[in-house]
């Protein structure tokens, strides 16, 4: 079994390395590329084991009360998701989500989390707030709805899982082929949200309407003191 | 055991999501709320890979790329939001943070 793991990683690496050398690198076109099947025996192990694991790390994660534990088992969460991508034959995006997910989305919340200091203080907090009367309602009720979504699955007709990869190259064409518009709004959206984030963080004065400035709702109240002065000192 | 079924990947990606869906009811901290904000989107993502490997098109990874982006943006505006209103009102709690008035009204 172990022996079929380890082939299994080797073909895939394999495949990811042979696509890159020959379909994008030298630019040939390789029509009718033959899907490289895996090993049948051991995807099926592989996909159930990283399945468990990311459920569990899953369950972890919404049930720590320490920030930086629960995005510790966010990370073991998102690379048993990769795992599981790796065996439906996507090694591209499984790398992709280490990369980005466990790598990019995960530092961003540990700094901030390590700017706001929360600590052992929004612990304690957390636990005083997760009580089981709080979580206890919604939580059976999201899992009415997922027996209602899991009968639906599993009263359809079964299909077998055929896992043979798609092949890069065919996501890089598909990508700038006919999703190229979608490509571009992804950029836009990007682009909005670097502005939007170096905009909202910064930190800026408090800006108030000249009306308000002084929180009476008078206009000149510096000036209609001044005048009150010196009508005082005049009389 | 020689092969598995599509239906138990889809099982899987729905176990996430009702995961992500508790967590984001039950939390009152808005880091939690957003940890489990990703963890929604990332069942998605698997439920779209999962569908692109089983009909073996590249849609589905193509759809992953799209949710990625999307999650990235997200979260860099979420947490930009997260550190100005721990600025003003120090405080992360969801049910505190509810007024859009300039005062900060203490429940």
């Amino acid at each position: 079994m172990d022996w079929g793991l380890c082939e299994c990683f080797q073909q895939q690496f394999f495949f990811l390395n042979k696509n890159f050398s020959t379909g994008i690198f030298n630019g040939q076109a390789e029509q009718g590329n033959p899907a490289i099947q895996m090993p049948e025996r051991s995807m099926p192990i592989l996909f159930y084991i990283s399945s468990a694991i990311a459920i569990a790390a899953t369950i972890m994660v919404i049930t720590r009360y320490h920030p930086i534990h629960a995005l510790l088992y966010l990370v073991v969460s998102f690379l048993g998701v990769a795992m599981i991508f790796l065996s439906l034959g996507a090694p591209f995006v499984a790398v992709l989500e280490i990369i980005l997910y466990a790598g990019a989305i995960i530092v961003l919340l540990i700094f901030v989390v390590m700017m706001l200091n929360l600590g052992a203080d929004t612990a304690a907090q957390e636990k005083q707030w997760l009580q089981p009367k709080v979580w206890i309602g919604p939580s059976l009720l999201a899992l009415v709805l997922l027996a209602a979504l899991v009968i639906l699955l599993v009263k359809g007709n079964a299909m077998v899982m055929n896992v043979s990869a798609v092949p890069l190259k065919n996501v890089s064409l598909s990508l700038y082929g006919e999703y190229i518009i979608a490509v571009e709004l992804v950029g836009f959206l990007l682009m909005a949200g670097i502005v939007g984030a170096a905009h909202i963080g910064k930190h800026k004065k408090r800006y108030l309407h000249r009306f308000l400035q002084n929180g009476n709702g008078n206009i000149n109240t510096k000036e209609m003191n001044a005048e009150k002065e010196e009508a005082f000192i005049n009389k | 055991m020689s092969s598995f079924n599509s239906q138990s990947v889809l099982i899987v990606a729905a176990i996430l999501f009702v995961l992500g869906l508790i967590g984001v009811l039950t939390r009152k901290n808005i880091i939690f709320i957003l940890i489990s904000i990703e963890i929604m989107l990332n069942a998605a993502g698997l439920a779209f890979v999962a569908a692109g490997s089983r009909w073996e098109q590249p849609d589905g990874q193509v759809m992953f790329l799209f949710i990625l982006a999307m999650a990235a943006s997200e979260i860099s505006v979420a947490l930009a939001l997260v550190m100005q209103a721990h600025h003003q009102y120090k405080t992360l709690d969801v049910d505190k943070l509810r007024g859009l008035k300039d005062e900060f009204e203490t429940i």
